[in-house]
C-alpha cells in the first residue's frame, strides 16, 4: 500500500521530448554528447529552447526521453532548476531505457519511447501530451496550440510551418482540406501537394494515443515511429488529424549547415528570433564567469558573446561562447566558437565552427570564405571537434570535418 | 573546514559610498558588471568550505534579499548550514544597533547555537579571492584571541582615514590599533576580516553589552589591545578596499586589466552571483568596443572605451561611453555622450546629451534618472 501513499498531481497536459538522437549529421560535434545537448547561440544548448517554451507555455512536467550519450544532457538538465522545472508535482525528468521484469528495451523509435514511458504519463493523469523534439530552435506558445486543439476537438494536432515550395520536399508535408483538417501526408516527397511542413510538434488526446501506441507496439513489422506509424494508423482508423499553422521562426538543427545558419540567424536582424524579450526567456544552466573581457586590440562587429570571454583580436559575424579566449591578431569571421575555444594569435577562423575547449594554434587556417574557393562544390562549413589541438600554421580546409588532433 | 561559522556584515560602511548605499546595503552594492560586493566574501566563505553563513543586516536591505534569494546560486540551499538572513533584533521601541557589537548580540542565537567551534567575520568593503583556510589554521596555531587579516603597504590619507590601523611586532601581535587616523604612507591596515573561537566571542559580546561598549574596533581591538592576544595576519594577494566613490571606480576599472581580472577570478575558486538569465551580449554592425567588461544581455550599437557595462545596458548609435561605469538597465539612447559618469540602476541618458566628468570625481546619477 505504500505507493497509494505517493500522490501525483493530475497535469492537464504532460510534455514529452525526443532526445535520443545520436545527431549522426552533426558529425565531430556529437561524438560524445546528444545532439539536443550540442551548444547553440553562444550560451545555450539545442534542447534549451524546448525546455523553455515548456515552462513559457505553463507545462511544468517534461520527460526528456534519451538513450545516446546520456552524460553530458544528464548533467546539463540535472534537477531542472534553470527552467524553474525543479518542482513538488511534475519537473523535468530523464527518462532513460530501462530493464524490466519483462525483458529490456532499447528506445526502438519514437513511438517506442514514449511506448515505454507509459507508466510515467500515467502517474500524472493527463488530458493530453505534447510530444516534441530535441533538435528545433524556435519560441512558440504551445498553449495557444493546445486551445486550437481543444477547440477543434482533435485527437491529434499536428504544428506546421508554411514553407516556400522549392524547400517543401525536405519536410514532411501535410495535406489539408479549407478547415485546416489533415486528409493526407507524403515524407519529403519530390513533388509536394502543399507547402505546409511538419515541425515535429504534437498534442495528442493521451487516451487515444495510449490506444495508438499500445497497438502499433503489438504489430511486429511496425517501425514504430510516430510519422510512420501513429499518424498514418489514426487517420486510417477515421480520427480527427488537424494542422496547426505556426508563423513565427522554426529551424531543424540536425545538420552541420542548419546548426551554422540556425546560429547565424541570431545576429541576423531580418530574421524574427528575438532572446532580449523579459516575457518570453530561453533559459540555460549559467556560467560562473566573470563578465566578458574586451582587450585593447579588440574589433567586434555584429556578433553575439558571452560571459568568461577574453577577446582581443577581430570578431564579425560570429558567435562566441562562454569561456572563449581570442588572442590579439586572430580573425574570426561568420563562425561559430563554442564553450573554452581558444584561439592563438593570428589565426584565422572563416566560416567554422570550433568545438568545446579546442586550442587553434598560431596562424593556422580554419576554413575559408565560398568566394575565395573556384570550385564551389568543394566549399563548406570547417569544423573541429571537441578537445582537439590544431597546431600552429595548421590549414583546415573548407568542408573538413575534424575528429583529431592535427 | 566544516566546523566554522561564516558571519557577513551587509551594512558596515555604508557611508563610504553614500550615494550607492542610499536605497541599499553596502553588500548590495553593484561591481564589476555582474555582481555585488556580498558576492566576494560569500563566494569566499562557500569556496573555503564554509557551509554555514550569517548574513547581517541593518536597514535598507530589500535589494540584498532580492539578490540573495535562497542563496542557491551560492550553494547554501542547505538542509544543515546554508545561508541565515539576520535582520536587526529587538523590541519595537529599541534603536537600530550602532556597533558591530550590538551587531553581533543581534546574532547571538544564531551564534550559540551553531554547532561551529571558530567563526569568520567579513565585511563587504573589500573585493578579493581569500581563501578562510589558512587563516584559520594560522589563528589556531598561534592561539590568539582575535586574528585580523591585514595588508602593508603604501596608502593614502583618504585611506588610511577610512581604515583601522594595526601597529605589529616582529611576531605579528597587535601592539597598538589606531581608528581613522589621519595619516598617510606605508601602514597595516585592517581589511575588516577577523577569526575568533565561537565561545570567546560569546564571552566577548556578553562581556562587552554588559559593560555598554558597542564598538568592537574602539572597545575591543584598541581597548584591549594589550590584555587580549591580538594577531594580524598579512595578506598579500590582490585585493580593492572600497572607501569612497573614488576608490570604489578605481577598484572597478582596475578589473581592465586582465592581469588584475586574473587574480581575482580564478577558475578553481568562482565567484557566484544571482543569475538573470539574459541572452549574451549582441555587438551590433557599427559598435567599436576596447578595453571594457561587458556583461550578457547588453545591446552595444556605440563606441564603448574604458568601461564597465553591467547585464542589460543598451548603448544606442553614434553614442559614445568613455570610463564609465554603467549599471545594470541603463540605456544610453543615440547619439549621447558619457564620460567619467557612474550611472545606477535604469538610468536613461537622453538623444544626443554630452554628461562629461573628471578622472578625480566621476559624476554620480542616481538610480532610474533621466537626464
Amino acid at each position: 500500500m505504500v505507493g497509494e501513499l505517493i500522490m501525483f498531481n493530475k497535469k492537464e497536459c504532460v510534455a514529452m521530448l525526443l532526445a535520443g538522437g545520436q545527431g549522426s549529421r552533426l558529425y565531430a560535434l556529437t561524438q560524445t554528447v546528444a545532439k539536443p545537448a550540442v551548444p547553440f547561440g553562444a550560451k545555450y544548448r539545442i534542447i534549451d529552447f524546448p525546455l523553455s517554451n515548456c515552462i513559457n507555455s505553463g507545462i511544468d512536467t517534461v520527460g526528456v526521453l534519451t538513450q545516446y550519450q546520456p552524460l553530458v544532457l544528464n548533467e546539463y538538465i540535472g534537477n531542472g532548476q534553470p527552467w524553474d522545472l525543479d518542482r513538488l508535482h511534475g519537473g523535468v525528468h530523464v527518462l532513460s531505457p530501462y530493464e524490466k521484469a519483462s525483458g529490456k528495451d532499447w528506445y526502438s523509435g519514437t513511438a517506442n519511447a514514449i511506448y515505454q514511458n507509459i507508466p510515467f504519463i500515467e502517474r500524472y493523469d493527463p488530458e493530453y501530451v505534447v510530444v516534441l523534439s530535441g533538435d528545433h530552435i524556435y519560441k512558440m506558445d504551445y498553449n495557444k496550440m493546445l486551445d486550437f486543439h481543444k477547440a477543434k476537438n482533435a485527437a491529434a494536432t499536428i504544428a506546421v510551418l508554411d514553407v516556400p515550395k522549392e524547400e517543401a520536399s525536405r519536410f514532411g508535408i501535410m495535406i489539408t482540406d479549407d478547415e485546416d483538417n489533415i486528409i493526407d501526408f507524403e515524407e519529403k516527397p519530390k513533388n509536394p501537394r502543399s507547402t505546409l511542413a511538419s515541425m515535429g510538434i504534437y498534442i495528442f488526446d493521451w487516451k487515444k494515443l495510449k490506444k495508438y501506441l499500445i497497438a502499433n507496439e503489438e504489430d511486429e513489422n511496425a517501425s514504430k515511429d510516430f510519422g510512420k506509424n501513429i499518424i498514418p494508423d489514426m487517420r486510417e482508423a477515421g480520427e480527427k488529424l488537424v494542422a496547426y499553422r505556426f508563423d513565427g521562426y522554426w529551424k531543424d538543427v540536425g545538420t552541420i549547415d542548419s546548426l551554422w545558419e540556425a546560429n547565424m540567424d541570431l545576429i541576423n536582424p531580418n530574421i524574427p528570433i528575438d532572446l532580449y524579450d523579459p516575457a518570453w526567456k530561453i533559459y540555460s544552466r549559467n556560467p560562473i564567469l566573470p563578465p566578458q573581457s574586451i582587450g585593447h586590440n579588440a574589433q567586434i562587429q555584429n556578433s553575439m558573446v558571452t560571459e568568461g570571454c577574453f577577446i582581443d583580436g577581430s570578431v564579425e559575424f560570429s558567435i562566441i561562447s562562454e569561456g572563449v579566449i581570442i588572442e590579439e591578431g586572430a580573425v574570426i569571421y561568420d563562425s561559430i566558437l563554442m564553450p573554452g575555444a581558444h584561439i592563438k594569435k593570428g589565426a584565422k577562423v572563416e566560416y567554422a565552427i570550433v568545438g568545446e575547449d579546442s586550442v587553434i594554434g598560431e596562424n593556422a587556417q580554419i576554413g575559408a570564405r565560398p568566394e575565395t574557393i573556384e570550385d564551389k562544390d568543394t566549399w563548406g562549413v570547417a569544423v573541429v571537434g571537441n578537445k582537439l589541438n590544431i597546431s600552429d600554421n595548421a590549414n583546415v580546409v573548407p568542408k573538413a570535418i575534424i575528429y583529431e588532433d592535427m | 573546514m566544516g566546523n566554522v561559522l561564516g558571519l557577513i556584515f551587509a551594512n558596515m560602511h555604508d557611508m563610504t559610498v553614500g550615494e550607492l548605499t542610499k536605497n541599499r546595503t553596502m553588500g548590495s552594492v553593484l561591481f564589476g558588471g555582474r555582481y555585488r560586493l556580498i558576492d566576494f566574501p560569500l563566494s569566499n566563505m562557500v569556496n573555503s568550505g564554509i557551509n554555514a553563513v550569517g548574513v547581517i543586516t541593518k536597514d535598507n536591505y530589500q535589494s540584498l534579499l532580492d539578490h540573495l534569494g535562497s542563496a542557491r546560486e551560492w550553494d547554501l540551499a542547505r538542509k544543515k548550514g546554508g545561508l541565515y538572513i539576520l535582520p536587526p533584533f529587538g523590541n519595537a521601541n529599541a534603536a537600530l544597533y550602532t556597533g558591530r557589537i550590538e551587531a553581533l548580540n543581534g546574532a547571538m542565537s544564531l551564534i550559540k547555537h551553531s554547532l561551529c567551534d571558530y567563526v569568520v567575520m567579513s565585511d563587504c568593503d573589500v573585493v578579493t579571492n581569500i581563501d578562510y583556510r589558512p587563516i584559520v589554521e594560522s589563528h589556531i596555531e598561534s592561539g590568539a584571541d582575535i586574528t585580523v587579516v591585514a595588508h602593508t603597504g603604501q596608502y593614502s590619507n583618504e585611506e588610511i582615514k577610512m581604515s583601522t590601523v594595526v601597529n605589529t611586532g616582529d611576531d605579528g601581535r597587535v601592539k597598538s590599533v589606531l581608528i581613522r587616523p589621519d595619516l598617510s604612507g606605508t601602514c597595516t591596515c585592517s581589511l575588516n576580516v577577523f577569526v575568533m573561537k565561537k565561545d570567546f566571542l560569546i564571552d566577548l559580546i556578553n562581556d562587552s553589552i554588559s559593560r555598554g561598549h558597542v564598538s568592537f574596533e574602539t572597545d575591543v581591538l584598541q581597548s584591549k589591545c594589550n590584555e587580549l592576544k591580538i594577531q594580524a595576519y598579512e595578506y598579500d594577494n590582490y585585493f580593492s578596499k572600497i572607501t569612497s566613490i573614488g576608490s570604489y571606480f578605481k577598484a572597478n576599472m582596475d578589473l581592465l586589466d586582465p592581469a588584475n581580472a586574473a587574480k581575482l577570478y580564478l577558475p578553481k575558486r568562482a565567484i557566484y552571483t544571482k543569475v538573470s538569465d539574459n541572452a549574451p551580449a549582441k555587438y551590433d554592425l557599427n559598435c567599436h568596443v576596447v578595453n571594457s567588461l561587458i556583461a550578457d544581455g547588453c545591446i552595444i550599437e556605440g563606441e564603448v572605451e574604458n568601461s564597465v557595462i553591467f547585464r542589460g545596458v543598451r548603448v544606442g548609435k553614434n553614442a559614445k561611453v568613455k570610463n564609465c561605469i554603467l549599471m545594470q538597465g541603463t540605456v544610453v539612447a543615440d547619439g549621447a555622450e558619457c564620460n567619467y559618469l557612474i550611472t545606477d540602476k535604469n538610468v536613461n541618458i537622453g538623444k544626443n546629451r554630452i554628461l562629461t566628468s573628471s578622472p578625480s570625481y566621476p559624476m554620480y546619477v542616481g538610480k532610474g534618472a533621466s537626464l
